[in-house]
């Protein structure tokens, strides 16, 4: 299969809303992906101490990690992960930022620094972004992250430099198994379900795509083909954009206000008018 | 072989049992060419695994709310200069107390002051808050709390500068401004006194989020019960204040005793851990302790014991706020909860403790 390259500096071409599609059975754990991307995007080196879990020394993605490559070591199983069944099985996942269809952290975003871009990523300006960390907070995936020493959030951008030039994002150019492929949305959503066909036709009927269309996150831009249960790799069930809450909220804080103009107007007319002399010598008086 | 000495004596004694152990082993295989028994036991095993049941290695999924003590400190502040604000609107249009008045839009403009010096403190540049000003957002609880805090703050200062001027220059222009702001200070001090509690209710962290209908007139009543104790505190003791602060501690009693009766596994980090004893604490100490203290004082009619209510309140109120900020970062710590899995599987800082499971690594940027 041919890299999805899409072209789009040909002079009147359309953006065209793009995507990944990450696909643990190709995926060989090789961190490429992690270096490329912390090289193109100039991305502080943040710490080469394992974690304990497999082979895994990134944890989680971050501020200074915006691709990670997770490690699901599992049993050893006969006939998986090589030849001998005393071998463990193991099976890699790139994971990156969603760019959401509803995203949280844009949603969320006081100073519009967080925007959608042509492509249909989403993208933080760094230039405009105050530090709030709201967006931490917003984020059904806990991908962004304020960078203390910093103080301005971060996540992956969806090298939207390199889209701009027509290029594919860094960590996609650099997979060597094109575990990460890069295409338009709609064609990678069906290249995901072909592949996960012909997994099944190979007796491989764990395979599934992780795309949360059924949720208020309205489907993923970076969607992952993942063997069994997606919260092995982290990956909730029910993720929900945080704007979903906000009726209800503001709802109870109008009703909240109601209450104390009421409870002061109450409280005020049931009490005698007019400046209640002080009991205590505490009181400052004044003129 | 230099890897047979043994580690230093300073290391933990089951690193050197499973080291000498491990010695032992080596010396078999160079020696018989296989190895009997048991190998070692490490350290802090069994380990956590990736799967369906215990997520990624209970590695948490999301990330915990990186607000410091500032931000806690501006819900408090916030909430008692809102409340303030419309306190000396009544005071002044029902109440004719004019030395209430004056405390209350004093201590309203000052709480504006302070709210914006936290949330610059916050953000670390004072050029940074302008920053919330460029775009106006209503699908964002802290667009809209910028917004708000920029308009109470400008209108709370006008109605203490008014207030303050008339004092010494008393003509119409700046008692008609003073009544004009004190209006829109007392509009605005509405949502400025519990908008925080839809800003940490409408996010992705579930004991926030769970809890979203009862935050923001949590957090308002808590406002209300400070305002009404930091204005008693400078001195007045009008039966407004008095009643309001009954009603505000009696809504914060029910609020606790409701919160202690729902069992959902998302709000343990309310019940359990250091931010389950902030909240409770903060809890007890705006509920029941003032309203006590309030009955009792009124049958008493001790000056002292309203006073102590008062202390108990804004005590109460600051715990509470920082025991939800707590309550927060334990939630999103809490790998359970967004993966949907069983409250029985062990908690996150079971994991923590046996093996160091990386957080949200310190980040070594130049």
């Amino acid at each position: 299969m041919s890299a999805n390259i899409p072209d789009f500096s040909l002079p009147g071409s359309q953006p065209r809303i793009t995507a990944f599609l990450t696909d643990s059975t190709l995926c060989i754990g090789c961190k490429a992906c992690e270096v490329a991307c912390k090289e193109w995007n100039g991305v502080a080196e943040d710490g080469l101490n394992w974690s304990g879990f497999s082979y895994d020394n990134t944890g989680a993605v971050s501020a200074s990690t915006w691709r990670h490559v997770k490690f699901v070591e599992d049993e050893p199983q006969p006939g998986f992960g090589g030849a001998a069944g005393e071998v463990n099985s193991w099976s890699f996942s790139s994971d990156v930022c969603k760019h959401c269809e509803q995203a949280g952290c844009l949603e969320a975003c006081p100073t519009g620094s967080i925007v959608r871009t042509e492509f249909g990523g989403v993208y933080v300006q760094p230039d405009v972004c105050n530090g709030c960390s709201y967006c931490v907070v917003s984020c059904p995936f806990g991908v962004i992250q304020k960078n203390d020493s910093d103080g301005r959030a971060f996540k992956c951008t969806f090298c939207y430099d390199r889209q701009k030039a027509g290029l594919p994002p860094a960590c996609a150019k650099a997979c060597p198994t094109e575990s990460i492929k890069f295409g338009e949305l709609n064609e990678l959503r069906l290249v995901a379900q072909e592949r996960v066909q012909e997994l099944h036709r190979r007796g491989v009927h764990d395979a599934q795509v992780y795309d949360p269309q059924q949720t208020s996150v309205e489907g993923i831009h970076a969607f992952f083909l993942v063997r069994g249960d997606p919260r092995t790799y982290n990956l909730p069930p029910q993720p929900e954009v945080p704007t979903i809450y906000l009726k209800a909220a503001w709802r109870a804080a109008a009703f909240g206000s109601a209450a104390l103009l009421a409870g002061s107007l109450l409280a005020f007319f049931a009490s005698p008018r007019g400046s209640a002399r002080p009991k205590s010598s505490s009181r400052r008086h004044r003129r | 072989m230099s890897a047979e000495a043994l580690p230093p004596e300073s290391a933990p004694s089951p690193h050197r049992a499973s080291e000498a152990r491990l010695l032992q082993l080596r010396r078999q295989a160079e020696t018989r060419g296989r190895v009997e028994g048991v190998g070692v036991h490490p350290p802090g095993a069994p380990f956590p695994k990736a799967s369906p049941d215990a997520g990624y290695y209970g590695i948490p999924m999301l990330k915990e709310p990186q607000w410091k003590w500032e931000v806690p400190l501006y819900f408090f502040v916030g909430g008692a200069a809102g409340s303030a604000a419309v306190i000396g609107a009544m005071a002044s249009w029902i109440g004719r107390d004019p030395e209430l008045r004056r405390s209350a839009r004093l201590v309203a403009a000052s709480g504006g002051l302070i709210s914006t010096g936290l949330l610059v403190a916050d953000l670390g540049r004072p050029a940074r808050f302008l920053n919330m000003l460029r775009v106006f957002k209503k699908q964002s609880a802290m667009s809209l709390g910028a917004w708000t805090l920029a308009g109470f703050s400008t209108f709370s200062g006008a109605t203490a500068f008014a207030e303050l001027v008339a004092e010494h220059f008393d003509f119409a222009p700046i008692r008609v401004l003073g009544h004009i702001s004190e209006a829109f200070s007392a509009a605005l001090g509405l949502p400025f006194h519990n908008y925080t509690g839809v800003l940490i209710g409408a996010t992705a962290i579930p004991v926030w989020n769970r809890n979203i209908t009862m935050l923001p007139i949590h957090f308002g009543m808590s406002g209300l019960n400070s305002a009404v104790a930091i204005l008693e505190l400078l001195g007045h003791d009008s039966p407004a204040l008095n009643l309001l602060g009954i009603g505000a501690s009696g809504f914060e009693t029910y609020e606790g005793l409701h919160l202690e009766q729902r069992p959902e596994a998302a709000l343990e980090p309310l019940k359990h851990g250091l931010s389950g004893w902030i909240t409770r604490l903060g809890g007890v100490f705006s509920g029941p302790v003032p309203l006590g203290l309030r009955l009792a004082a009124q049958i008493s009619r001790s000056r002292r014991m309203r006073r102590a209510a008062c202390w108990s309140a804004i005590a109460g109120s600051l715990l509470t706020r920082y025991g939800w900020m707590q309550a927060g970062k334990a939630s999103a710590r809490d790998w359970r909860l967004p993966l949907e899995i069983s409250p029985s599987a062990p908690q996150t800082a079971d994991l923590q403790s046996k093996s160091q499971v990386p957080q949200v690594r310190g980040l070594k940027t130049a």
